[in-house]
């Protein structure tokens, strides 16, 4: 047995008969190399190992968590009181009962074991490449393991890696970025990454500011990501929709044919771990099918609710939250492999969905953006990290920020997409490690509210 | 051993590894948080966690690393990886860095507690949340909610230059919300706020509250929002509540002023600042109204403290002085670049994560106004409070922010309550154009500020009051 499983057992052990138990320990390891002004200006890592301990007995429920392995009985008496003194829980659902146990998860040994000097040759390349732009971002790499034990006899072990590259290069006048996700540091090129980044700001440089209003848009994956996860925190919970927030309706066709999305932790791309907080295995969710919307993902609480079964999407502090995707994916389309291209465009795909355009906007990045109300999934945000304008299927013009008030769910309604990317980019979320996997999408309309000047 | 002596190890054990300077803290925290729906208790969490998390420079390049372990040689092991690090750090050097002067010092300090949170039973406080949104849920609401949240947080500072300072932080606060479900769409209205009200206080700041006496209230004009017209679009007098000035001010002063934004620090990600430091103590930030200051010194407010996460004891100064941009949040290697003489508004979020630089308490001084005023004082316009969405560009100029209600003013007087009030505008013409500024601050705490690569969330504390602002964009509509 593993440090991590021996600990389980102890603590599980420790809590006694008679009481609903649910044991996670997490080990983790995250190396964060952060640049700015083309040097590395923070550098950080920590390895923390974390219990976490669910109960529940005589409809009381507590869960604590805690980093002190050494005192881990104290934690447990803790815990245990804590439930026993607790206010009544009448929708606990029971624990993740026995159940097969699934793949381990994504894990690359080389990733868990990168030095810093790994992530800093990367950073290097980086700045290189951008030959004399001012360059700043960040090389990311993680590792988890993770031990679960109930007292209904589940055990899982699993884990995961991730790594990560996100950057900018500047000009006095536009922003470039690259981005791009793995489970495997290895797939992470910081020359490439630069080098695009670069590419970028460089075309970006000296922007025109266009009047506010309705645009057609191609959205770089970078953007598209932004959209696919609004739509899985606010739309795909089985909470907001048990609420009546979500806009979501099962079975309606609320979104354009050409979109089909998934959400696949069994996938060999998946950053994510093969089962959830809960002890219940991921399954592959499809949440919208040919523009249908078709499921939404549960934990235990909102499955019982449902009458259904969890999906696995059980998240720590979900009892008030719900559940969340953890590794959606929008699917791409046919076409040629994506290559490499010269201007703003982020590949051969994208350019050949501009190529469609008689006037819109390439838009590579979509920042700070917030849900005015979930129901209608009107949000507001702006664009960043480069916008040029597109006239008769070629990219003309660098433009300045637009501020944006879009319904996401509208701009991505039947009639609404014109097109979809023939390459899906891994993606890392903004606060999350797990993002999305994304294709550029061209879409007939999104709504400018405002301009870089107000 | 002691959690001075485990701090002590670890930077000892990084001046060995080669670096110049290094810190250390050794952070312990227990937390506790429960939420409530419609009258029955949703969540109950409770964590605690400790560990030990080391700075190292080595010439100009800094490095970190964190464990949870408090023996000795975890502590050692720690400092040298730290130091390992920032060798790794300068293979893509920073330019030379030193650190501003800080006094070395011994002391401890606490913050006021009346009533220690974590002692109180865990009955009475769920008593309260099911209470309080039981009563909520009566009124109309659809989703009544309500959470309270509690840090009792210890910390123990070493630096190499002779700090050795220990801290005992308690914060708590709660708040209630009321969502209402209409024909698509949602409106909600909450008390104190949607993020409650937090402060560096024990319990006493939640009893103060009063949450169930507000929450018929807040359901009912939930209710009354489905059916109210919509926020009239177009320029327009704009009055705003205290609650909403405190997002105001933290989004488009606080976030503008941070010394390591300004230096492009956060560029790819929170971004910079729209503030060049060539231009400080000239710039026109907003009115001559308008005074901010950054005061960590405040009794009870979320962003006080004794020292910052570096050691530099708290002072308050001015940011912005008679509408003039004078100060900003700095620490000690960032002052240092931008050639300041003053730090102290570095923290971090737990002992895992590398101290940056962060508000502290941002706020407004006081004005000569009552909110009666300004609405007696105003022909046409809309008055707007309590957040509901904010959304900022990348150098703090281009916001917009939502409210949960609104109420158009017509001749002097409020009028009928508005549904989905947005406003939108640019930093410093939107501060150029308060005229009006009240005299009853509210130092409201936001305890979900994000920024920082890992994430760390941070506490802030904002003092605002009621504001008058003229030809304002408001009624964005998607």
């Amino acid at each position: 047995m593993s440090d991590e499983t021996d600990l389980a057992a102890r603590v599980l052990k420790l809590v006694g008969d008679g009481v609903e138990a649910e044991v996670v320990v997490e080990r983790g390891a995250l190396s964060l190399t952060r640049f700015a002004n083309s040097y590395i200006h923070q550098n950080v890592a920590d390895e923390t190992t974390t219990v976490r301990l669910r109960l529940h007995a005589d409809g009381r429920t507590a869960t604590a968590s805690s980093t002190v392995v050494d005192g881990v009985e104290d934690f447990v008496r803790r815990t245990v009181a804590s439930m026993r003194l607790a206010p009544a829980d009448p929708t606990w659902p029971g624990l993740a009962p026995h159940d097969a146990p699934p793949a381990g998860g994504n894990f690359d040994e080389a990733t868990a074991a990168a030095a810093p000097d790994e992530r800093a040759a990367r950073v290097r390349a980086f700045v290189d490449q951008a030959r004399g732009l001012e360059v700043a971002g960040y090389c990311r790499t993680s590792a988890t393991r993770v031990v679960y034990l109930n007292s209904a006899g589940q055990q899982l072990t699993g884990g995961r890696t991730s790594a990560a590259m996100d950057g900018i290069a500047r000009t006095a006048s536009s922003d470039g970025l690259a981005r791009l996700a793995s489970t495997r540091l290895a797939d992470l090129d910081g020359a490439v990454l630069g080098a695009r980044a670069a590419a970028k700001a460089r075309a970006g440089a000296d922007p025109v500011e266009l009047p506010p209003g309705h645009y057609e848009v191609v959205l770089e994956p970078t953007a598209v990501a932004d959209v696919l996860q609004m739509l899985a925190v606010y739309g795909f919970n089985a909470k907001m929709l048990q609420d009546r927030q979500s806009f979501l309706e099962l079975g309606a066709a609320q979104f354009d044919p050409a979109v089909t999305l998934v959400d696949d932790a069994t996938a060999a791309d998946s950053t994510a771990l093969p089962f959830d907080v809960e002890g219940t295995p991921r399954q592959r969710v499809v949440l919208v099918d040919a523009g249908v919307s078709s499921a939404v993902v549960h934990d235990r609480r909102t499955a019982a609710k449902s009458q259904t079964t969890s999906t696995g999407h059980a998240i720590p502090g979900g009892a008030s939250f719900g559940a969340v995707p953890a590794s959606l994916r929008l699917l791409a389309h046919d076409g040629p492999a994506p290559v490499e291209v010269d201007g703003p465009a982020a590949d051969s795909g994208v350019a050949a969905l501009v190529g469609g355009v008689r006037r819109g906007l390439l838009v590579t990045d979509n920042h700070y953006t917030r849900v005015l109300d979930p129901r209608t999934l009107v949000v507001t945000g702006l664009t960043r990290n480069g916008v040029w304008l597109i006239e008769d299927g070629v990219v003309t013009t660098p433009v300045r920020n637009f501020r944006f008030t879009q319904s996401y769910a509208q701009a991505l309604a039947p009639g609404a997409v014109l097109g979809v990317g023939p390459r899906g980019v891994e993606l890392p979320g903004a606060w999350s490690e797990s993002g999305a996997i994304a294709p550029a999408l061209r879409l007939a309309s999104w709504n400018y509210t405002g301009g870089a000047s107000g | 051993m002691t959690h001075f002596d485990v701090a002590g190890a670890a930077v000892e054990a990084a001046l060995a590894a080669g670096a110049r300077y290094a810190d250390a803290r050794v952070m312990h925290r227990r937390s506790e948080s429960m939420s409530a729906r419609n009258g029955e208790i949703e969540d109950l969490s409770q964590a605690e966690d400790a560990g030990v998390g080391v700075r190292a420079l080595v010439g100009s390049s800094w490095g970190f690393f964190a464990l949870p372990d408090l023996g000795r040689d975890a502590a050692r092991r720690a400092g040298e990886r730290a130091t390992a690090i920032a060798r790794a750090s300068a293979t893509v050097p920073a330019p030379a860095v030193d650190l501003v002067e800080v006094e070395a010092r011994t002391d401890s300090w606490a913050s006021v507690c009346e009533v220690d949170p974590l002692g109180v039973a865990l009955s009475t406080k769920g008593d309260l949340l099911t209470g309080a949104t039981a009563e909520a849920h009566k009124g109309g609401a659809d989703i009544a909610e309500g959470i309270y949240q509690i840090w009792d947080t210890r910390k123990w500072f070493v630096s190499s230059q002779g700090h050795r300072i220990d801290q005992h932080i308690r914060e708590a606060g709660a708040g209630i919300s009321a969502t209402v479900i209409g024909d698509g769409e949602t409106q909600r209205r909450s008390y104190p706020s949607y993020r409650g009200q937090y402060g560096t206080r024990g319990w006493e700041l939640v009893d103060e509250l009063d949450l169930t006496a507000h929450a018929a209230r807040i359901a009912d004009e939930a209710r009354a929002l489905l059916t109210a017209p919509r926020c009239p679009s177009g320029e327009t007098t704009l009055i705003l509540g205290s609650e909403q000035m405190a997002l105001q001010i933290h989004e488009s002063v606080g976030h503008a002023i941070e010394l390591d934004r300004i230096l492009g620090w956060e560029a790819a990600f929170a971004g910079t600042s729209w503030l060049d430091l060539a231009k400080l103590n000239q710039l026109r930030y907003g009115s001559e109204l308008m005074n901010i200051t950054i005061d960590p010194t405040i009794p009870g407010a979320l962003g006080s403290f004794g020292y910052d996460d570096e050691g530099t004891p708290a002072a308050p100064r001015h940011a912005v002085k008679d509408g003039i941009w004078v100060g900003t949040l700095a620490g000690r290697d960032s002052a240092a670049v931008a050639g300041l003489d003053y730090a102290g508004s570095v923290r971090s979020d737990g002992w895992a994560r590398l101290p940056m630089v962060r508000m502290t308490n941002v706020g407004l001084t006081p004005g000569p106004h009552s909110l009666e005023e300004m609405i007696a004082s105003t022909a046409d316009g809309v008055l707007m409070d309590f957040n509901r969405s904010w959304s900022i560009d990348d150098k703090r100029l281009n916001f917009q922010f939502g409210c949960e209600i609104g109420w158009e003013i017509k001749d002097g007087r409020l009028g009928r309550m508005l549904r989905n009030p947005t406003y939108t505008g640019i930093g410093p013409r939107f501060w150029g154009s308060m005229d009006m500024l009240g005299s009853e601050l509210t130092a409201w705490g936001t305890p979900n500020c994000g920024k920082g690569q890992p994430g760390q969330i941070g506490h802030t504390g904002h003092p605002a009051a009621a504001a008058r602002f003229q030809n304002v964009r408001v009624g964005v509509r998607g």
